[in-house]
């Protein structure tokens, strides 16, 4: 199957729940210093829920359209199904075979959700997951 | 006289079937069926350790071996004790650092270098105790001597460590003009030519360079192989790099002393048939003329940068390249489109191509690359254009 498959790329041209998060809980970014992807999520937390998710960035559209994807999933979660979350979610949810060259995109929004509830811990673990 | 690009392309196996179009020759060179076959009938047969045993096998690979460094040597204008074979150009640049550098350089000293360079030519250094300085660019991508002046001014400059070609704006550098002004400031000048020994006649000892550095991969020979030019009297001065068999003289219980330039360099079994597809590739390619190799890459450069220009929007880094030009394309991240096009077995590179300080100068995170060989035709920057243009209009549709 394409990785460029026709759900990924209408996520990449039109993105849902972009916004600059005004108001938010809190807000979580991450980088991918090798291509320079870059991500920001918004989260609105109310009674341990996720009710209102926005995020901006830039870069390829994996991963782009990869936090535009997972922003449609979160939202009505739990935090404690939020932090579930695990890499196999993500590659579940965007259908397409992720390899190698673009693992690190696909992942992006992850941790970048992960980021937003406690700042880097959770880039270890997935860099010593490895592929 | 010209080249038969027909019958050339006839020599790489890879491009068999012709479905393939490659122009990513600065990550890697393809290989000739000879450079192949001579590291097939090497291990066929005359397959042994080198400087080893008394036994005529042994003869017969150390032989090889030393043909290759006289290959090599010959190829840049070299003495053979002068070339040290490394595992490539990243290692040589690391023995130069390792070894000269550790042993000449303290913290008030400095270690010029330029924004075009690539990581392999960045962090041995910054590795070191001694200081870093950044020689800029011109928007043209063109090194800026007075910059250069400036940091010499400022004195305590012990090297200048240079690319002699940018991998990723193909601009070369003014590589004599460098080494005349640092040495005549007392600094040495090491030169990574990983990009540049595939386009130009190179000769060190015109060029008057302390160091000089490349690998066999981009030179239509092998992985796993590379070459370290250095002065004479300065690989004499140089601790050993790496310790172990054939780098010594002697060993006893209290400690060792150091074999002869080269063996002081190259400590365990070196990449011995990796040699011989080497010196394989150096006979190939130079069975060329120069001229007829800059005019054909020159011609394709020429008609790519026109093709190029017809993509709305489409940004060329540098002015004038050689060998490889790289370009941005609004809203269209280099992964996405070379990830696309390489499904229709087109290769370009995209990414920062390990030139990230250079990145950051130029204010992008990434980049496109597309880079030229001598078995490169028109034909393969056409397939490639269709191929960018179906990606781009599937990106923004």
């Amino acid at each position: 199957m394409d990785l460029y498959a026709e759900n990924i790329l209408d996520h990449y041209r039109n993105p849902r729940n972009r916004g600059e998060g005004n108001g938010a809980s809190m807000t979580g970014n991450e980088v991918n210093p090798s291509c320079g992807d870059e991500l920001t999520v918004h989260l609105w937390i109310e009674n341990g829920m996720l009710i209102k998710l926005e995020w901006e960035g830039t870069g390829c559209a994996i991963s782009q359209a990869g936090m535009s994807i997972l922003s449609e999933e979160l939202i009505g979660k739990s935090v404690d199904e939020v932090l579930a979350l695990k890499k196999d979610d993500v590659y579940a949810l965007l259908g397409v075979p992720i390899g190698p060259r673009r693992y690190k995109c696909a992942l992006l929004c992850l941790h970048t959700v992960k980021n937003a509830f406690a700042p880097q811990s959770w880039l270890k673990t997935v860099e010593i997951d490895g592929e | 006289m010209g080249l038969d690009i027909t019958k050339i392309r006839q020599e790489f196996p890879i491009l068999d079937n012709n479905t393939l179009v490659y122009l990513d020759s600065a990550a890697t060179a393809q290989k000739p069926k000879i450079v192949l076959d001579a590291m097939n009938s090497y291990y066929c047969t005359s397959n042994a350790n080198v400087h080893r045993g008394m036994h005529s096998l042994a003869e017969k690979a150390t032989i090889a071996y030393e043909e290759a460094r006289k290959a090599a040597a010959a190829f840049i204008g070299a003495a053979p004790q002068e070339i040290v074979f490394t595992r490539g150009c990243t290692e040589s640049i690391n023995l130069i650092a390792k070894s000269w550098g550790s042993a000449n350089l303290r913290n008030n000293d400095v270690v010029a270098l330029s924004l075009l360079e690539h990581h392999s030519n960045i962090v041995p250094w910054q590795q070191l105790s001694s200081e870093v300085k950044w020689i800029g660019i011109d928007d043209a991508g063109h090194v800026n001597m007075e910059g250069l002046d400036a940091i010499l001014k400022e004195g305590n400059v012990k090297l200048i460590s240079i690319t002699g070609l940018s991998n990723v704006l193909g601009t070369m550098t003014p590589l004599q003009e460098i080494i005349q002004k640092a040495h005549n400031a007392g600094a040495l000048v090491s030169v990574d030519a990983a990009q540049l020994i595939v386009h130009k006649k190179i000769d060190v000892k015109e060029l008057d360079c302390d160091f000089f550095s490349f690998s066999g991969h981009k030179l239509y020979g092998p992985t796993g192989i590379g070459v370290l030019y250095a002065k004479q009297e300065l690989l004499e001065a140089m601790p050993p790099f790496l310790g172990g068999g054939s780098m010594i003289g002697e060993v006893t219980t209290e400690g060792f002393t150091c074999a002869d330039i080269p063996q002081k360099f190259e400590a365990g079994t070196p990449p011995i048939t990796e040699a011989v597809g080497l010196c394989a590739a150096i006979d190939w390619l130079s069975q060329f003329d120069w001229t007829d190799i800059a005019k054909h890459e020159q011609a394709l450069m020429t008609y790519a940068i026109e093709q190029l220009k017809s993509i709305e929007g489409l940004h060329l880094l540098s002015q004038l390249p050689i060998g490889c030009l790289s370009f941005t394309i609004p809203g269209i991240h280099p992964h996405d489109l070379t990830d696309m096009i390489g499904q229709k077995n087109i290769c370009l590179r995209a990414g920062h191509h390990c030139t990230m300080p250079l990145h950051k100068h130029l204010g992008i995170s990434a980049s496109t690359r597309m880079s030229f060989a001598i078995y490169n035709t028109k034909d393969d920057i056409d397939r490639c254009i269709v191929a960018m243009n179906d990606a781009i209009n599937t990106l923004t549709l």
